[in-house]
């Protein structure tokens, strides 16, 4: 649905965009993350065909963004950073014009007006104008706008932000069954546990250069080495260290458990526990010590520059 | 059939975006209240003005002011309106990018003729529509006053000259909005619109009160040109990129500066290199324009000619048979011969020059072209005035202006065509580059020329009028 090769935009000498390579198919959710100035909106709007790249390609839903650009821009369905309503306009007649930007026929228009109305409860404000909505009220009309013509991609740029928890739910699981219908989706987000919900790809940008690329589990483990487990025991370890097997390695001790990592769990983890029952320690629990996408984030982002780290 | 359904269908998004804009406006009472001011207060003041002043002018036995003043007040009543076009207009691509609702409508499968033309619309149709309203209630009071109705060719004139002033200032402000980054800077520039429809409104009122309406259609037709060529400049030169990525309006000198400097040194090693190589270059670039100027120039000595006849000088202006050393003498005694004369002369054409590239540059070559056009005119009709005196013209060509012209006359076309160039490259699209790099490009071809070619050939041609021409004159017309 999206590809990218080398894509890259300059302004002037300033590169903002350098090389970029994605693949996301349809049905997928890729989370574009980054610190501000990054390089993220950028990438979306050579995606939109509203930038032209200066080297390298992309094709969006089967279109090249610079020879196919209203084809392009007809296939995409884009939330902006800057929700860029009509304050005079009421609600509804909003998502009817660009209806009608789209080329959508009066009948289906308001069919998906009133689906969308339905589906984010802005049915009770559809005549209010749109300068009466509350913000998180807009954040849900400009993601109205963005879905109306049923577009194969949706481009979306802090989709939940301004939205009290009710509602963000509501839009996450919108993109759940956007997902679900084989929609391609890019979100660009500093929400982490939002990207790390959602997206089936995670794509950290800095300077331009997506640094690191691929499943949460992926990065994790090549981020941040491998998995870490915490046994808890019914008795204390007395300050000595448990026997451990070989493929598990120590990392942290405490009165009544450890932790320790392990690259083969399936295989280690049964031989620790036999170990473990043998020299007399009852166990309480044994599991795997969450790890957010916050640590995978923010070590990608300090980690000096380097060449990028990707997986398909 | 076919083609005007395609058409219809590809009008269409421009359509809707007007129609949104100008629901919009509706909604804005701060557009609201101006208009329904200008259409109905408004003409009813001035029907108030033309009673009181025609009453006026009747008691002193001058009824042609009154006359004169009901078609003027007419006029005026249908300009007013539509002076409102300017302010929507202005912000109508630059308000949308300071709302941030740029985005989100180029985003949208729209071309760029078709925004383009639904905005300009969008800030035509309200205020000319108010505009129309209000020479209505203006015609039905003065009827109702002092039972006046203009002729019908008026009528229409006042019409069509209220549509065109209106898309003048539509289309040369959205070409403003569409290349600045805030209102703020728009309306900043909009006085490079205001002053030039000031005078032109001048202009137009002299036209009323000398009852010359027939000059009115020329003024139609001039601006329905500007308005064609400032619409071609806005569409040329709309750019989604641009709208969108440029944040300051602030004026790069030093790039701007490395920009013509590169353009004009080009890739020259060595001033003899850069005459060699680069200039022809630049020459190169001209050739469509020399050959346009060259065309224009004589086309205007063919209308100087033709004036010769319908403003006669008496027959003993041009006493050329005795021409002699009294005409050498005459031109002694005020030290024409000499360095000074040709630095005077030199600089005076370049003055004409200068003018020439200033009014260029603000009016797509136009203005500049016809500062040129002015002196082949007069060649034109002072050649024909002689020839009508019964002396040959190609005689009065060879003895005063050949010598010289020979070298001033290519000048003068080669300068024309780098400032029509200058001109025309705001209104012709330009890839990969933005507007200002493009005219840029322009301006260092056309100081290429300047120095390397226009200047050294006019102080030529100024040493021979100095030196030469005189003498030629005495050896074809003296005794």
């Amino acid at each position: 649905m999206i590809v990218t090769e080398g894509l890259s935009k300059s302004f002037g000498d300033f590169l903002a965009v350098d090389g970029v390579t994605l693949h996301i198919r349809a049905g997928e959710v890729l989370a574009l993350l980054g610190p501000n100035g990054a390089g993220k909106t950028t990438t979306v709007r050579m995606l939109t065909s509203i930038l032209s790249p200066t080297h390298g390609w992309a094709r969006v839903a089967g279109y090249d963004v610079v020879t196919q650009a209203n084809e392009v821009r007809a296939a995409v369905g884009i939330l902006t950073e800057q929700h860029g309503l009509y304050s005079r306009m009421p609600g509804d007649e909003y998502l009817d014009f660009f209806g009608q930007l789209y080329g959508l026929d009066a009948s289906l228009r308001q069919k998906r007006i009133n689906q969308l109305f339905g589906l984010f409860g802005l049915q009770a404000t559809r005549n209010q104008r749109i300068g009466e909505y509350s913000k998180g009220m807009r954040q849900k009309l400009a993601l109205a706008r963005a879905m109306l013509h049923d577009p194969p991609v949706l481009l979306l740029d802090e989709p939940t932000s301004a939205m009290d928890p009710e509602s963000a739910r509501l839009v996450r699981d919108s993109i759940h069954e956007l997902r679900s219908a084989e929609r391609a989706i890019v979100i660009c987000t500093h929400n982490l546990a939002e990207a790390e919900e959602l997206a089936d790809q995670i794509a950290i940008i800095r300077h331009g250069k997506i640094i690191v690329r691929g499943s949460p589990n992926y990065l994790k483990h090549s981020l941040l080495g491998a998995a870490e487990y915490e046994v808890k025991l019914a008795v204390s370890l007395n300050g000595n260290s448990p026997n451990l097997p070989t493929g598990a390695q120590l990392t942290s001790l405490g009165s009544d458990w450890f932790r320790f990592q392990v690259n083969q769990p399936e295989m280690i983890n049964p031989q620790l526990l036999a170990t473990l029952l043998n020299d007399g320690f009852p166990i309480i629990s044994l599991h795997e010590v969450p790890r957010s996408l916050e640590q995978l984030y923010l070590q990608a982002i300090q980690a000096p520059d380097e060449s990028n780290r990707s997986h398909a | 059939m076919k083609a005007i359904g395609r058409m219809l269908n590809q009008l269409r998004p421009a359509l809707v975006i007007t129609r949104r804009e100008v629901r919009d406006q509706f909604r804005d009472w701060r557009i609201i209240i101006p208009i329904i001011v200008l259409t109905l207060v408004f003409p009813w003041l001035m029907n108030f003005t033309a009673r009181q002043l025609v009453n006026f002018v009747e008691s002193y036995g001058a009824p042609i002011i009154g006359d004169r003043l009901i078609p003027f007040l007419l006029m005026i009543v249908g300009f007013f309106p539509i002076s409102i076009s300017l302010v929507i207009a202005l912000e109508s691509f630059v308000g949308e990018k300071e709302r941030h609702s740029i985005e989100p409508l180029i985003s949208s499968p729209l071309r760029n003729w078709q925004l383009y033309f639904g905005k300009l619309l969008a800030s035509l149709a309200p205020p000319l529509l108010a505009a129309y309203l209000g020479i209505c209630v203006y015609l039905v009071g003065v009827y109702r006053q002092v039972g006046w109705l203009p002729d019908m060719m008026l009528l229409i004139q006042i019409l069509a000259l209220t549509a065109v002033q209106s898309l003048v200032m539509v289309s040369g402000a959205v070409v403003i909005s569409s290349q600045t980054t805030s209102t703020r800077a728009a309306n900043l520039l909009a006085s490079f619109i205001i002053i030039p429809m000031v005078l032109l409104i001048q202009a137009e009122s002299i036209i009323m009160f000398w009852g010359n309406y027939a000059v009115l259609w020329w003024a139609i037709f001039g601006q329905i040109i500007i308005a064609i060529l400032l619409i071609r400049t806005g569409v040329a030169h709309f750019n989604r990129e641009e709208l969108l990525g440029r944040e300051f309006d602030t004026i790069n000198i030093r790039w701007a500066w490395a920009k013509f400097s590169s353009a004009f040194v080009g890739n020259a090693k060595s001033p003899l290199d850069w005459i060699v190589h680069e200039i022809p270059k630049s020459f190169r670039r001209l050739i469509t324009p020399v050959i346009l100027v060259t065309f224009i120039l004589i086309l205007a000595t063919i209308i100087g000619a033709t004036q010769a006849s319908r403003f006669q000088l008496p027959i003993d202006t041009f006493n050329l048979e005795n021409l002699g050393a009294g005409f050498l003498e005459g031109l002694d005694e005020i030290r024409f011969f000499s360095i000074g004369s040709i630095g005077t002369i030199w600089l005076h054409n370049l003055r004409v020059l200068a003018l020439a590239t200033l009014l260029g540059i603000f009016s797509f070559a136009v203005l500049g072209i016809i500062v040129l056009m002015l002196p082949m005119m007069l060649i034109g009709y002072f050649t024909a005035t002689v020839a009508s005196a019964g002396i040959s013209p190609w005689l009065f060509l060879t003895a005063f202006v050949l010598p010289h012209g020979v070298l001033e006359i290519p000048a003068i076309i080669i300068a024309g065509a780098a400032v029509l160039r200058m001109g025309a490259i705001l209104a012709a699209p330009s890839k990969n580059t933005t507007i200002g790099e493009a005219w840029l490009n322009a301006l260092s071809d056309w100081s290429r020329v300047m120095v390397a070619i226009v200047l050294p050939l006019l102080l030529a041609a100024a040493a021979l009028e100095v030196f030469i021409t005189p003498q030629m004159a005495i050896i074809i017309f003296g005794n």
